[in-house]
């Protein structure tokens, strides 16, 4: 039986190759699944991959399906690098969206065009003010990010449901919980007559290269990235890990609440008690899926949301069920890690032959990936 | 709206394909917002929609999409139904209510029925059970059967049609038992069964001893089943999630309506109303009582089922009093209807407060 070996260093070319190999098994186990269900495979990969994208109406609703992803998943992706863990970035989209909404019922009786802009800085502020919490915490007392901020999530939803059953109801709404509709002036510009794909879109295109170049071009992102592989070294280097902690949170937190103000602030257009269908958790597969690189991320993200759309018209063309979606995202997922080994391990052929020279590997670096 | 292009396109298919589809089935498109095996309200809901197609057969060609979020996937998932050319579109949860609407104008010639809310369109009609008459009917049992005087709700969200039924569970209750107390606890969701185990079993250590839910899963009556207390189905039969705990359950049964609906639409009779159905027209119907319940109790609760089917029993009829000890309706009188549609307090008997 071939055995795995550890590879003297990660091998970048598997850590590039992973997710296609994964995108590919996926593709034939969702064959042998769709033939097994008696479903002519061709035909359903037509409807799941390719229908929802065959008109403009459709691409369109894969971009705004998509902007959330790669707003939060960007900002996910610097944290995870320097080894940052903000899981709760559902509870920063939650509060960027509160904060957002807030500034739009406040000045709700005003059309100017400066609503706008500072819808986008409270969205940003509010997310970026429920990761301070989370980062104050974890410099001070030591606390562990990974609960803090997850528990802060549901903190965040159990407020948002608080605002909009009790002091921002609609008043002419029943005593239904939702606020009051946002006027037009405090609703994102759509792109493209008829397409509900808005500037928020752009905006995450432009944050994709923001955060390729401080990544790769800017001597902060590399420290946060040795932070992250190597932080004895790091701290010899004398980087501040405070700094990278308050940083990767504030980043993080700042990206998600924006996320949520465009989503508020696009394509429902009010305050309610739901507003995200778990796009903060998502968007941690998509910042993984995307190997922490932000072109990935948009990849990704465009990826997961085409497994959305195309689950849904799964249902209606195919009469499958809407597990379909989460079928997929879990062989997707499972295929990655499995593809993953190969990134730091390669197989041995003969392991009879070199019986005696196996010696055992090395303890893990500080790799991330 | 800037829907002017995509409408043009819309339009330009659509026609294409009532063209070629004279004596083609009726599409119709249902959205769920739960799993249709959730056991309750998208469950009753797709019951509903087998029997509507049983009864036209291939003269109709019905489709749903389940777990649709309350929220921006709304409005693609019901535009896709009618860009698909499905003529008639049910939207089963209160959250679809703006999308349905947005959708409803870029297609005319589209009908929509929209469950549980208030907003209605040329080509928009509304759809609601009066489920608060089987909740009160549920209250009746509860407080002949409790010990302890003191009943569980675990509530979704504190929407008006939520409260109304815990209203109304807990006045049936006092209609036989002066001495009870409705303890309720918000799981912040329509199906989430673990969130909803876990309320059920909250309110069972503080001593209910007979709870109902307004939730969409079993999850309450299969802890009851397990704890040896009683529990109620609530929108569809649950009796075999707890054959020992269910005393009854209160069904939706949406089939007539959907049949009138899509007959009318055959028919191009179809105009939108607004339509309020309950025990009477055979919407909200009780399920055979549970062999525990006495003899004499089973009497009593048939009596009064009788009573609201013929109009003599208003759940809603006065005296109600709030929680404040407020005379809300005076006695003889009966609570207006618009004010039972927002209705956002407690009677006296709950404890707590709603959600603010």
């Amino acid at each position: 039986m071939p055995r795995l070996e550890r590879r003297a260093k990660p091998s970048r070319v598997m850590m590039f190759a992973s997710p296609l190999i994964a995108a590919v098994m996926m593709l034939i186990t969702g064959y042998i699944l769709f033939s097994v269900m008696g479903k002519e495979p061709i035909h359903a990969f037509g409807v799941f991959f390719i229908k929802p994208l065959t008109t403009t109406y459709g691409v369109g609703e894969l971009f705004l399906k998509a902007t959330p992803l790669i707003l939060i998943g960007v900002g996910l992706a610097i944290g995870f690098r320097a080894r940052v863990f903000n899981i709760g970035a559902e509870g920063q989209f939650v509060m960027g969206a509160i904060a957002a909404g807030g500034v739009a019922l406040y000045f709700h009786h005003l059309e100017a065009v400066w609503i706008l802009p500072l819808m986008m800085l409270a969205g940003i502020g509010g997310g970026m003010a429920w990761a301070a919490i989370p980062a104050f915490l974890r410099t001070r007392f030591n606390t562990n990010e990974i609960l803090v901020t997850l528990m802060l999530v549901y903190v965040a939803q159990l407020f948002l449901g608080y605002l909009v059953q009790g002091p921002w109801r609609d008043p002419e709404g029943f005593n239904f919980p939702q606020t009051k509709m946002f006027t037009d002036s405090e609703t994102m510009p759509l792109l493209i007559e008829g397409l509900r794909t808005n500037l928020g879109f752009v905006i995450a295109l432009f944050l994709v290269a923001v955060a390729w170049f401080f990544s790769f071009k800017m001597f902060a992102g590399f420290r946060m990235e040795v932070s992250g592989l190597a932080p004895d070294a790091a701290r010899y280097a004398g980087f501040s890990e405070q700094r990278n902690v308050w940083f990767a949170l504030l980043i993080s937190g700042g990206l998600a609440g924006f996320a949520g103000m465009v989503e508020v602030a696009g394509p429902i257009g009010q305050l309610q008690p739901v507003i995200s269908p778990g796009y903060g958790f998502a968007a941690i597969i998509v910042a993984y899926v995307g190997r922490l690189h932000p072109i990935g991320v948009l990849l990704a993200s465009l990826l997961l949301s085409l497994l959305y759309l195309g689950g849904e018209t799964a249902q209606m063309d195919l009469n499958l069920p809407s597990a379909i979606t989460g079928l997929f995202q879990g062989i997707l997922l499972f295929y990655l890690l499995a593809a993953d080994i190969f990134i730091h391990y390669r197989i041995k052929p003969n392991p009879h032959e070199a019986r005696c020279t196996i010696t055992p590997p090395p303890p893990p670096s500080g790799d991330m990936i | 709206m800037k829907l002017k292009a995509l409408f043009v396109g819309c339009a330009l298919s659509m026609g294409l394909v009532s063209v070629s589809q004279a004596g083609e089935p009726l599409k119709v498109g249902f959205v769920y917002v739960g799993p249709v095996g959730d056991a309750g309200w998208t469950y009753a809901h797709d019951q509903g929609r087998l029997a509507m197609d049983k009864v036209f057969g291939d003269k109709v060609k019905s489709t749903y999409v389940e777990n649709v979020p309350e929220g921006a996937d709304a409005e693609r998932v019901i535009r896709q139904l009618a860009a698909d050319g499905n003529k008639l579109i049910f939207t089963t949860s209160f959250g679809f209510m703006n999308p349905t609407l947005k959708v409803a104008k870029a297609y005319p010639n589209t009908d929509f029925e929209h469950a549980t809310g208030y907003k209605m369109a040329k080509n928009v009609g509304i759809y609601q059970a009066r489920s608060w008459e089987g909740a009160y009917m549920l209250g009746v049992l509860a407080g002949k059967m409790t010990k302890s005087n003191i009943l569980g709700f675990v509530g979704s969200y504190p929407v008006p049609e939520v409260v109304r039924n815990i209203d109304a569970y807990t006045l049936g209750a006092q209609s036989v038992n002066p001495k009870i107390k409705t303890k309720v606890i918000w799981v912040s969701s329509w199906y989430d069964p673990a969130r909803e185990r876990q309320a059920a079993e909250t309110m069972i250590a503080q001593g209910a001893d007979v709870l109902a839910q307004n939730t969409d899963s079993p999850a309450v009556i299969q802890t009851a089943e397990e704890k040896g207390v009683y529990a109620f189905g609530w929108d569809s039969d649950m009796a075999k999630f707890g054959p020992k705990a269910q005393l009854t359950a209160s069904t939706l049964n949406w089939s007539k309506y959907y049949t009138m609906e899509v007959k009318q639409v055959l028919d191009g009779t179809w105009k939108p109303a607004s339509t309020l159905w309950g025990m009477k027209e055979g919407m909200v119907v009780l399920t055979p009582l549970n062999p525990a319940v006495p003899a004499d109790v089973a009497e009593l609760f048939k009596a009064k089922e009788q009573e609201i089917i013929s109009g003599t029993l208003m759940p809603f009829g006065g005296p109600i009093v709030d929680q404040s000890g407020k005379v809300r309706v005076e006695t003889g009188k009966e609570m207006p209807m618009d004010e039972l549609m927002s209705l956002n307090y407690y009677v006296k008997g709950v404890e707590g407060s709603i959600p603010k």
